[in-house]
C-alpha cells in the first residue's frame, strides 16, 4: 500500500514516487510468477475435467466407479477403473514398503548417527540414486529384479507388479529420506541435549525425542513419496505389465492407471473418440487420489505440527 | 588482568559438606583454552551460583558436570571433578550415560519434549528401562510435587506438555530433571526466558529444593545470584576469580575485579 505524502514540499518526493513505481512493478511480476504455476494447474483441470466429462456423456460414472473390468479397446468396451487402479494401488504400496522403511532408517542414520565425512559421501550418492532417469529403473526391474526373483519363485510371471513396485520403492528412498532428514536436522539441540542430559542413549535420543518432533516433516516426506509412487510411470509401464487386470497380488502382472495412459497416447487412436477421452478420465482419477492425498498430509501436517 | 589468586585452591571454611569438588580442570574448544586451571569445591545441598560477563566459562563449566561437551567433536578437557570425594565424573572410564543420570540439567530455555506432561517427566524412568507403571506414578507426581507443578497439571497429564505456559514448561523441565533422585542439578540461566512473574516462582522453587538436592546454576543477572544462592563464584575470561559465600562476596569482595564487576565497571 502506497503511503499518501502528508507534506507536499518533501524534498524527497521525486525519488520516492520513483521508488514506489519500481516497487510496484517488481511486485507485480512476481505476482504474475505466483500465478504462472497456478495457470498452469487451472489448465490441465480444465482439460482433464472437459474431456472427462465428454466421457462420463457416454459412460455412467457408476459403472466407471464400480466397474471390475477395463476393456475399451475390445469389441465389447467395458468402462470399470478398478483394475487400472489395483494395478495402481498395489505398486505403489510394494514400493512405499521398500521406501518408507529404507528412506526413514537413511534418514535417521545420516541425520543422528553418521560422522560428517560419512554423511558427504552419503548424500551425493543418494542424489546420483534420484538423478537416475526412470526408464533405466524400469530396465533394471524387469531384466535385472525380476530374472533374480524367477530363481527363487519360478512361477512369477515376466511382468509383475513386485519387482516393478520394489524399483519403485528404490527410486523414491532418496525423496524420502532427504526429506525426512531435513525434518529431523531442523529439530533444535536443546532437544537432544534435553535427552541426552537425562542418561538416554543416542538411539533413545533419536527414536524417542527427535524421531516425534520432526514427525510432521517426515510424514510430508511419506506423502511425497506416495504421490510420487502413484504417479511413477515408466518403470511400471516397462516391468508390471499392460493388461488391466483386478488384483492385488503383487506377483501378477497387471497396467496402472500411468501404463494405461502411456500405452493408448502412443497408439494411433483419433481424438475425440471415446476410446481416446479413457486415458483423461483414467487421468482425472489419478489426480483426484493424489489431491485426496495430499489433503490428508496437509490435515496430518498440521495436527503433528511441530512445536519445539 | 586476573590475578594469580586464581590460581589457588578455594577452599571454604564451611560447615556443609562437600558434594562434587573440581580439580585443576583445563577447557579447549579446538585450540582455544576456555578454563584456565579452575579448582571449585561444591558445597552439597546449597545453592552455588556461577556468575561473570558472557564468554568467560561459567556455561562451559557447568556443562563439564554432566559431560554434556562429549556430545560434540573438538572439545577436551583435563583435570579432576569428584562426586562425593569418589568419582571422578570426567574419568574416561565412566560412562557418561551414568554420569547423566545422578546429574540432572534445566536449560535455558525451556525444551519440554513432544510428549505428555506425564511422559515428559517418566522420560529419564523410561531410558533407564523402568516400565512398571505404579512405580512410573508415584515417582512422577513426586517430582512434580517438588517442582511445585502438580496441583495445576494434575488433571491434564495427559496433555501435551507444549499447552503448559512457559514458566510452568520450565517447571516441567524441573521436574524431568528430578525425577531420577539426582545428586546434583544443573541450571543453565533457567529463567532468562521468562517473565518475572514465573522467575520469582522458579527461585522460590529452587529455594526449597536445595533441601533435597545440591544446585549449581549459571546466571548473569547479580541480583539473581544475590537474592537466591547460598555460594557464589566469580570468572572472568575463563579462570575463577573469587568463589566465597555469597553474603560475603557482595559485601567485601576481595579481588579488584569482582570489586569492579560487582559495582557495574566490568562485563
Amino acid at each position: 500500500m502506497a503511503l499518501r505524502d502528508s507534506t507536499p514540499l518533501n524534498p524527497w518526493r521525486r525519488s520516492r514516487d520513483r521508488q514506489r513505481w519500481t516497487e510496484r512493478a517488481i511486485e507485480l511480476l512476481l505476482l504474475l510468477a505466483a500465478l504462472s504455476s497456478i495457470a498452469t494447474l487451472l489448465g490441465i483441470l480444465y482439460v482433464l475435467v472437459g474431456e472427462s466429462l465428454q466421457f462420463f456423456q457416454q459412460v455412467s460414472l457408476w459403472e466407471f466407479i464400480t466397474g471390475t473390468r477395463w476393456t475399451p479397446l475390445f469389441g465389447d468396451p467395458k468402462y470399470g477403473i478398478w483394475p487400472l487402479l489395483s494395478g495402481t494401488l498395489t505398486t505403489t504400496f510394494v514400493a512405499l514398503l521398500i521406501a518408507i522403511p529404507f528412506g526413514t532408517a537413511i534418514a535417521i542414520y545420516s541425520s543422528e548417527f553418521a560422522p560428517a565425512t560419512v554423511r558427504e559421501i552419503l548424500k551425493p550418492l543418494l542424489e546420483l540414486l534420484a538423478g537416475v532417469p526412470s526408464v533405466v529403473y524400469g530396465y533394471f526391474a524387469l531384466l535385472v529384479v525380476t530374472p533374480l526373483l524367477q530363481q527363487v519363485l519360478p512361477w512369477l510371471p515376466g511382468f509383475n507388479m513386485i519387482s516393478a513396485g520394489a524399483v519403485m520403492g528404490l527410486a523414491i528412498i532418496p525423496l524420502v529420506s532427504s526429506i525426512s532428514e531435513d525434518a529431523m536436522q531442523a529439530v533444535p539441540n536443546t532437544l537432544r541435549e534435553g535427552s541426552y542430559a537425562m542418561g538416554a542413549t543416542k538411539l533413545q535420543t533419536a527414536l524417542k525425542v527427535v524421531f516425534p518432533s520432526a514427525i510432521s516433516g517426515i510424514m510430508s516426506a511419506y506423502i511425497l513419496g506416495t504421490s510420487r509412487a502413484l504417479g511413477e510411470t515408466m518403470i511400471v509401464t516397462i516391468a508390471a505389465g499392460l493388461q488391466p487386470t483386478l488384483t492385488f497380488n503383487p506377483f501378477e502382472q497387471a497396467a496402472t492407471i500411468t501404463a494405461y495412459i502411456v500405452q493408448v497416447s502412443m497408439g494411433d487412436l483419433p481424438h475425440g473418440t471415446l476410446q481416446y477421452q479413457t486415458i483423461f478420465a483414467a487421468g482425472l482419477t489419478l489426480v483426484l487420489l493424489t489431491l485426496v492425498l495430499n489433503i490428508i498430509g496437509h490435515l496430518l501436517t498440521k495436527r503433528y505440527r511441530e512445536r519445539y | 588482568m586476573v590475578t594469580s589468586s586464581s590460581q589457588t585452591m578455594q577452599r571454604l571454611d564451611s560447615q556443609f559438606p562437600i558434594k562434587a569438588e573440581v580439580r585443576s580442570l583445563d577447557f579447549y574448544y579446538g585450540q582455544s583454552q576456555v578454563l584456565n586451571d579452575i579448582n571449585l569445591a561444591i558445597p552439597d545441598r546449597q545453592i552455588t551460583a556461577l556468575m561473570g560477563p558472557s564468554g568467560c566459562g561459567k556455561t562451559t563449566l557447568l556443562r563439564c558436570f554432566n559431560r554434556m561437551h562429549d556430545l560434540y567433536p573438538n572439545n577436551r578437557y583435563r583435570g579432576e571433578i569428584l562426586l562425593d570425594q569418589r568419582h571422578n565424573i570426567l574419568s574416561p572410564t565412566i560412562d557418561p550415560i551414568e554420569v547423566r543420570m545422578r546429574i540432572g540439567m534445566v536449560f535455558q530455555k525451556p525444551n519440554p519434549f513432544p510428549k505428555s506432561v506425564y511422559e515428559n517427566v517418566a522420560y529419564g524412568l523410561r531410558v533407564q528401562g523402568r516400565t512398571q507403571r505404579s512405580d512410573l506414578d508415584e515417582k512422577v507426581e513426586a517430582a512434580l510435587k517438588s517442582a511445585a507443578l502438580w496441583h495445576e497439571v494434575k488433571d491434564r497429564l495427559k496433555e501435551p506438555a507444549f499447552n503448559l505456559s512457559g514458566g510452568q514448561q520450565q517447571r516441567l523441565c524441573i521436574a524431568r530433571a528430578l525425577v531420577t533422585n539426582p545428586d546434583l542439578v544443573l541450571f543453565d540461566e533457567p529463567t532468562s526466558a521468562l517473565d518475572p512473574m514465573s522467575t520469582a516462582h522458579i527461585e522460590e522453587l529452587m529455594r526449597q529444593l536445595k533441601a533435597q538436592v545440591t544446585i549449581l546454576i549459571v546466571t548473569h543477572s547479580l541480583q539473581q545470584a544475590a537474592r537466591f544462592s547460598d555460594y557464589a563464584a566469580f570468572m572472568y575470561l575463563g579462570k575463577l576469580v573469587e568463589f566465597q559465600k555469597t553474603t560475603k562476596l557482595f559485601a567485601e569482595p576481595q579481588d579488584p575485579l569482582t570489586q569492579s564487576y560487582l559495582s557495574g565497571s566490568v562485563g
